[in-house]
């Protein structure tokens, strides 16, 4: 028999028992169509968060106290002593490497904002110029902290954009000054709205000079120091350099942790690749229920045409030829259900990036390679049964059976 | 030639053996037209569904030419089906979602010759058949005369040797039976062999050779005419 005429009577008897043929198309195309959307969700996820992960400015280290990686604990933590504490000085030692472009050091907390009679309560960084060098936030109005000594503390904030409407509404918020605690400062910058990031929301921040902020807080030491490298290849070499600073600075102990932001952006990406299969795994089980629909129905055209096929076998059809009409039929079905299932797929996805532009939702080349398998896989598999089944009615009983 | 040699067919009803056929010796020359009668249950069906290769005899031996048929494999003898033999049944058997045309198509197909060469033969065989202004008509847009003239095309598409119809005309009126009758017997004029099986003595007697089964044995076996000999209209 040739291929044409296999895919021939497939389609002639699909066509021939339209509702039967539709439902099962129904099913098919649902499973393959979710196993399309939720990857492609999976994958939109991840590239959001790989992407706001590279806004952060590549090329960044962050430094902080204590050693994460210590296994069993360190002598401090068991005598119950706190490593020794992050200070300016450590972020101005390591400024002085060739591949180091920028350090900014960095406190947060939270500090009581007033202007006029409206004040609420605001998240706080105390940082430096530099800070932005790394980050490369978008200012609305004015600008970023001016390049001064650590050292010293200029009464000047720069504001989230939030925090300006809430505290400041319609009136100029520049050049006002602003009550923060117990001391004053002049609101010299607005930042930009940035919708929400993965690290901070930069809208509802205020951010001062880190000797200012450390004296509204009460601190003497720094939370993280922001380190920025120069080019990628350089990472490794500041990394152990800020190691080997430290550890001489504190006395030959290795109390600080760096984070490069690799490490980080890895971690995300091994966390969110393994939800996108765990979910795409799910949506399979859908396939597989596709796959046995095709076999009951495979096992009813094979109870209901038991006549017909025994008649093929009166004409001259070999048991091969039976098993290759019921799996060609079957094949066909499952690709037309698969076929619908990627249009109505891609055509959710392309949807999902129209109603939500942050998510690139798009489904990976291997689901679409997979889901298209594994449903005429399943298709195939499934009908093996009821083929076999019908390749070895006996002839004489099956014409008997349609008589009549 | 048609060479039945010891032929038993056994089945098993409940704890008991039903011996359909009971050593059956035949010998069927080409171009013969024979029919096979006897009461039901007598196995001449089941002597038409062995000769047709439909069926396994549980003993004995069947050569087709002088080939050993009984022996082949099972996609030999669906190659013998296709090529050498054709079904006339008594319910027609059309595919109903297919028309004539392609209900006749199908043997071809099963025989893997190429659409383009296709055509031309089903086009002949229905003209032949006066089947040609029906050729798109499906199995229940056509009258039953008709229905079994498209069995027949079908079942002499790939110009077999032998024909063998299971009571070809038990589903007709007497018009149509005719009629169907002839188109089988103006067949067999132009050479094929033609075995009809049937419980109706007017259809047995036409034959030239005239068999009669009971209880799995041939009990009576008459020639009428000799073979090839024009039959009485």
């Amino acid at each position: 028999m040739r291929p044409r005429d296999v895919i021939g009577y497939g389609w002639g008897s699909l066509a021939g028992y339209r509702g039967r043929t539709l439902l099962v198309l129904l099913a098919m195309s649902i499973s393959v169509a979710s196993v399309l959307l939720l990857t492609a969700l999976g994958e939109g996820a991840r590239r959001f968060v790989l992407g706001e992960f590279q806004s952060l400015g590549t090329h960044m280290l962050v430094v902080l106290p204590g050693r994460s990686e210590t296994a069993g604990g360190s002598f401090g933590t068991a005598l119950g002593v706190t490593p020794r504490a992050l200070t300016l000085d450590d972020a101005r030692a390591i400024r002085r490497h060739p591949a180091i472009d920028a350090v900014a050091p960095l406190n947060i907390g939270e500090v009581e904002a007033q202007w006029r009679n409206r004040g609420r309560s605001i998240g706080l960084m105390g940082s430096s110029s530099e800070l932005n060098r790394i980050r490369q936030w978008k200012m609305a109005r004015g600008q970023f902290l001016p390049a001064v000594d650590w050292d010293r503390a200029p009464p000047v904030c720069v504001l989230g954009h939030r925090i300006r409407d809430e505290l400041f509404g319609p009136q100029q918020a520049i050049g006002q000054w602003l009550r923060l605690g117990n001391s004053r400062c002049r609101v010299i910058g607005v930042f930009a709205a940035q919708g929400k990031t993965i690290d901070v929301n930069l809208d509802e921040q205020i951010i001062v000079p880190v000797a200012l902020a450390q004296n509204l807080l009460n601190v003497s030491s720094l939370f993280r120091i922001i380190v920025g490298v120069r080019s990628q290849e350089q990472m490794d070499e500041a990394r152990q350099f800020i190691l080997d600073t430290l550890r001489r600075r504190h006395h030959g102990v290795e109390d600080v942790t760096v984070i490069t932001q690799d490490a980080v952006l890895e971690t995300f990406d091994n966390i969110l690749s393994a939800l996108t299969y765990g979910i795409s795994g799910i949506a399979a089980i859908s396939l597989l229920v596709a796959g046995i629909l095709i076999m009951n129905v495979m096992l009813v055209v094979v109870t209901q045409r038991s006549a017909e096929i025994g008649l093929l076998k009166a004409l001259g059809a070999s048991r091969h030829h039976i098993l290759l009409l019921i799996l060609g039929e079957a094949a066909l079905l499952s690709l037309i259900g698969a076929a619908l299932g990627f249009a109505v797929g891609l055509g959710g996805s392309w949807a999902v990036r129209q109603w939500f532009p942050n998510l690139q939702s798009a489904p990976p080349p291997w689901a679409m390679i997979a889901s298209v398998c594994v449903a005429l896989g399943t298709g195939l598999l499934f009908s093996l049964l009821p083929a076999r089944r019908a390749a070895r009615l006996d002839p004489v009983l099956a014409l008997q059976k349609g008589r009549g | 030639m048609i060479e039945l040699e010891n032929i038993h067919r056994d089945f098993q009803v409940g704890d008991q053996w039903v011996h359909a056929l009971d050593g059956i010796t035949l010998a069927i020359d080409d171009g013969d037209y024979v029919s096979v009668m006897g009461p039901s249950g007598s196995g001449k069906s089941t002597l038409l569904n062995i000769l047709g290769l439909l069926d396994r005899p549980s003993g004995g031996r069947y050569r087709l030419d002088g080939e050993e048929v009984s022996a082949m494999s099972e996609v030999q003898q669906a190659e013998v089906r296709n090529r050498r033999i054709g079904f006339v049944f008594q319910s027609f058997h059309l595919v109903p979602r297919l028309t004539a045309y392609e209900n006749v198509e199908l043997p071809l197909m099963l025989a893997g010759i190429p659409p383009q060469q296709r055509r031309p033969r089903i086009d002949e065989v229905l003209q032949a058949l006066g089947l040609s202004e029906r050729a798109g008509h499906k199995p229940d847009q056509l009258s039953g005369g008709q229905r079994q003239r498209v069995a027949i095309a079908r079942a002499i598409i790939n110009r077999p040797s032998v024909l063998l119809a299971d009571e070809p005309t038990g589903n007709l009126d007497r018009k149509s039976g005719l009629d169907v009758i002839e188109t089988l017997e103006a067949l067999n004029r132009d050479g094929i062999t033609l075995i009809v099986v049937t419980h109706d003595p007017s259809l047995g007697e036409r034959a030239a050779r005239a068999l009669r089964l009971v209880d799995g044995h041939i009990v009576e076996d008459r020639r009428r005419r000799p073979v090839g000999a024009a039959s009485e209209a």
